[in-house]
């Protein structure tokens, strides 16, 4: 069986048509390594008979000539879609047993298009991390392995379980979303494709809220031609989203035949802090160089309120965060621990079902909203924030894309960075600075350290064009013939 | 103004500031498509973004918005172009998703006027400070079981607006006669019904006292959630004076925010964890700024109905009311509308007094609004008229105003079948003035020595013999002409 979970998206796609197997066989060859990799504790909950279900409806489309554009595709949806009659968690013991009665425009959309949902993928609390170990079920490992070495990696975050599931061949993509980083750093750390759209381009509506100004779906899959065919499933306006913009979806596939001929790269000369790895420092002086020899032109370019955009991120998300989280009260659903008062239901209730991470951010952010401190936190950041955007625009002047890796550093051990917040928080540096200024952003497996782990190139590009985005990423995926872990 | 608290040391005066939540009068809820009308069963008209559960967000319903410009246009405000949502943090059973969606420092209507008719002819202009927009919490009913609260979400998410005054009101009196003129002007706007019982209409006063004359404020206190006007006229009685026995014994008054109990007719402070909130506002990210043109507002504007302002200084030039009269007229539209009908081509001094007088008296009575009027319009039309033309006197129709309210029947009806046609033929009329005349010849003789004061007994004798059906004026004539010749 492994050789369908083997098959890219695209090429499924093209054997479903022909009928060279069933959506319901390509469902069950899925299901069956998810039960094999179970240790990697991708999934909180593995949805077989829907998915049985759902595939043999695909086969009848597929059969009647009705096929969407994912027929029998098995997909992971991350565990912070809601999803209609299945159990919604975000990795929180808040939520226990909360079964929403709606399904997120996102997932619905990816339904409608005729693909499969294989189940609910493990992720950081509430979205809230970088190494996918504050999940309330456990962390999630990375598939990858260290040459030469047994440790256990972590496989990013927040999108852990759906970089973990979809590098180990449990799925053949995978949703995430990323509110700093949280589709590209673990799609860097687990040798995936990874894409962060553009803020608007997909419906936030039913996916549970950490920071409404940044979060952002995307689609996480081990091509950058199965990316583009997910996102373009995924986008598209919705009345029910009043951030979702009135906008057509492009063809991004038909992009990605177009080549980088004539591009100008940018090569922001700030995204060499201390910390980074010469690894990524030499996969990155290769990135630019495939990109030259593909006909695109690199130009040094300056982004100089880099330094300040983890302060600013960590100040914005944690405020939108400690509001968006006031509604898990235990009032309407959810864990609910009593009290003898209202006040100390809340007390018990909040401080049981959130995690340290989340407990941080949300003192964090109200700490930051409260009165005395608003204007020196929040108003500041906001203002950075607008300077950032800034940054972005000046450049796109000059350039077409921008270059940078992903990471400051490939995947670490389960247990690493954990008692730092801060060296955690240093993960997201590159990835941040596109969530603030609300342009799309990819990561592409690039390239492997001398420990044999994934490094990621990350691509910036203007908003609404997703299409050179996947254009530059095309040509690095063309010229990097990154190993993909193979399906066991 | 008029209104002073005497105490020992000084005379103080009062400084008063309403903030008054109007629920918009809109089929939908501000953020969802849940509908909004009263009464329904218990948590029966929620969605899933009024329940606050994950994943849910709201998006704004635009008729709210053109409420909201329409109360403005009313208010003679400033209309914001760009204004901003902004989450107000605060944890409650009944705030579903622990923050209520408000207008922070960008509201969508600014500053404005209210014109206040004073009993004694005098106006009055208050200001107001701004009008903004935010959501309805639901309802926590403690209540109906010894331990448990019972929550109830069918207000949650119903549009507000909340129009705050500025600190222009003096007295107890001003204070009530703004809140019922913004009440009118509201109603007439249709964006508002302003049901006090129901609560779609809610107050919170802020009231402080000074020593007469004195330019300061004095810390304030606010009283919250005051459910009619005559509650609230009680409520910053009773919370002046407090103030100033608290001053004049040498004390401070603590900013707090106070309940009035209208059954102990006193004010008391909410407990301290109710309000010592940090509400942390800021932009909500879910919603993009409010953003409209020119040409939207004089869209509205264009269609804004005649104001109780317009309505009064129009009734006063077109049908000669004094202002104090138009004033009690226009207040409720359906009242401006009803005397309307009345006073077209008719006499409209006549037609004020009938209304204000005769139909108000029974509805005051009744405790009906009039749109239970026992009497139509028409019908009181038909009644002036048939004064008018001599059919019935004054005084005759005063008693077929009474037949009507009890009967509901029309003016002609009772006139035919109770035979009260007014005597206006001078024939029956002299055979009883020559009557009264014979048998009291020493009354005749008075008046003939120049006592012309026993005129008024002779038109009453003459009536009486008619059974009141006697034209008045043609029977004094005919008198005069009789005792004189």
């Amino acid at each position: 069986m492994s050789e369908l979970t083997s098959l890219t998206i695209a090429a499924a796609r093209e054997k479903l048509a022909k009928k060279e197997f069933s959506a319901l066989e390509l469902t069950d060859a899925h299901l069956a390594a998810m039960e094999r990799a179970k240790d990697l504790n991708a999934f909180i909950t593995m949805t077989p008979d829907l998915a049985r279900e759902r595939a043999r409806e695909s086969d009848k489309r597929l059969f009647a000539g009705q096929a969407g554009a994912l027929e029998g595709i098995p997909l992971g949806i991350k565990d912070l879609f809601c999803t209609e009659g299945v159990l919604t968690t975000a990795a929180s013991h808040i939520l226990d047993g909360f079964t929403p009665q709606y399904e997120s425009t996102v997932s619905q959309k990816l339904r409608d298009a005729g693909s499969v949902m294989l189940g609910k993928l493990n992720l950081d609390e509430f979205a809230m991390g970088s190494a996918n170990i504050t999940s309330y079920y456990g962390p999630v490992k990375n598939p990858w392995k260290p040459k030469g070495r047994n440790a256990e990696l972590v496989p990013g975050g927040s999108s852990g379980g759906s970089a973990a599931a979809v590098s180990a061949h449990l799925a053949m993509g995978a949703t995430g979303t990323d509110t700093g980083g949280s589709i590209r750093q673990p799609a860097a750390f687990c040798g995936i494709v990874g894409v962060k759209p553009t803020y608007g381009r997909c419906s936030r509506w039913g996916v549970v809220a950490f920071a409404s100004s940044l979060d952002q779906a995307g689609p996480m899959t081990r091509t950058v031609r199965d990316a583009a065919i997910m996102l373009g499933a995924m986008s598209g306006f919705d009345p029910k989203d009043s951030t979702s913009a009135q906008l057509d979806v492009p063809d991004f596939e038909a992009a990605l035949t177009k080549g980088v001929k004539g591009l100008r790269i940018g090569i922001p000369k700030e995204y060499r802090p201390a910390g980074l790895s010469p690894e990524l420092v030499a996969l990155w002086d290769k990135g630019v160089e495939w990109l030259k020899a593909a006909g695109a032109t690199p130009v040094e370019i300056s982004l100089p309120h880099t330094k300040s955009a983890l302060p600013t991120y960590y100040i914005v998300a944690p405020a939108e965060a400690s509001s968006n989280l006031a509604r898990y009260d235990g009032v309407r659903f959810g864990l609910r621990v009593d009290g003898k008062s209202l006040d100390e239901m809340y007390a018990k209730t909040r401080a049981a079902g959130f995690g340290a991470e989340v407990r941080r951010r949300i003192m964090i952010g109200t700490y930051v909203l409260s009165a005395g401190y608003y204007d020196a936190y929040y108003l500041k950041a906001q203002k950075v924030r607008a300077l950032i955007n800034k940054d972005f625009t000046d450049a796109f002047d000059k350039v077409d894309a921008i270059l940078t890796p992903t990471s400051p550093t490939p995947a670490f051990g389960i247990g690493e960075k954990f008692d730092d917040p801060i060296a955690m928080y240093l993960n997201d540096v590159f990835t941040v600075p596109a969530s603030l200024a609300g342009i799309p952003g990819a990561s592409i497996p690039a390239g492997l350290s001398a420990d044999g782990l994934p490094l990621g190139l990350q691509v910036l590009t203007r908003r609404w064009d997703e299409e050179t985005l996947f254009r530059v990423c095309q040509a690095l995926e063309d010229a990097a013939q990154f190993p993909l872990l193979p399906a066991v | 103004m008029g209104y002073i608290i005497k105490g020992e040391q000084h005379d103080w005066e009062l400084v008063i500031g309403l903030e008054v939540h109007a629920q918009v009068m809109s089929k939908a809820k501000l953020f969802s498509g849940a509908p909004t009308e009263f009464g329904a069963g218990p948590n029966t008209q929620v969605s899933f973004v009024d329940a606050g559960m994950p994943g849910m967000l709201p998006v704004l319903n635009e008729v709210c918005v053109e409420q909201a410009v329409r109360s403005g246009l009313g208010l003679k405000a400033q209309i914001n172009k760009r204004s901003v949502f902004a989450r107000k943090n605060y944890f409650y059973a009944d705030l579903p998703q622990g923050y209520q969606i408000s207008q922070f420092d960008q509201p969508i209507v600014g500053e404005g006027i209210v014109v206040l008719d004073m009993p004694d002819g005098s106006t009055r202009s208050v200001g107001i400070e701004r009008l903004h927009l935010e959501q309805d919490a639901g309802k926590s009913i403690h209540d109906l079981h010894p331990q448990k609260t019972y929550i109830d979400l069918n207000r949650s998410g119903v549009a507000l607006m909340e129009i705050v005054s500025k600190p222009d009101l003096r007295t107890p009196e001003e204070a009530g006669i703004y809140l019922k003129k913004l009440r009118s002007i509201l109603r007439y706007l249709g964006t508002c019904d302003g049901n006090m019982e129901e609560g779609s209409m809610r107050c919170d006063a802020n009231v402080s006292v000074r020593p007469a004359g004195a330019t300061e404020l004095r810390t304030r206190c606010e009283i919250k959630n005051v459910n009619s006007v005559r509650f609230l006229m009680q409520a910053i009685e009773y919370e002046a004076r407090r103030h100033v026995d608290v001053y004049e014994s040498g004390g401070t008054i603590n900013q707090e925010t106070r309940l009035y109990d209208s059954n102990k007719g006193e004010t008391r402070p909410m407990r301290s964890k109710e309000f010592a909130h940090d509400y942390r506002y800021f932009p909500d990210p879910d919603l993009l700024p409010i953003e409209f043109d020119d040409a939207f507002i004089a869209k509205i504007k264009a269609d804004l109905p005649e104001l109780p302002d317009d309505k009064q200084g129009r009734f006063i030039t077109e049908f000669g009311l004094s202002a104090y009269d138009a004033g009690v007229l226009v207040t409720e539209k359906e009242n401006a509308d009803y005397f309307e009908v009345v006073a077209k081509g008719r006499d409209g001094k006549q037609a004020a007094n009938w209304v204000i007088t005769n139909l108000f008296g029974v509805l005051n009575k009744r405790g009906v609004e009039i749109a239970d009027s026992p009497v139509s319009a028409k019908d009181l039309g038909r009644l002036l008229d048939l004064m008018a033309d001599n059919t019935i006197s004054g005084r005759m129709a005063k008693e077929v105003f009474e037949a009507m309210v009890e009967t509901g029947k029309s003016p002609d009806a009772i006139v035919e079948e109770r035979g009260m046609k007014q005597i206006t033929d001078t024939g029956p009329i002299d055979a009883a003035i020559d009557k009264v005349m014979a048998e009291n010849a020493d009354k005749v003789e008075q008046y003939r020595a120049g006592k012309v004061q026993v005129m008024g007994w002779f038109v009453g004798q003459v009536m009486k013999a008619t059974q009141g059906k006697a034209n008045p004026a043609v029977c004094s004539e005919l008198l005069k002409k009789k005792l004189e010749a």
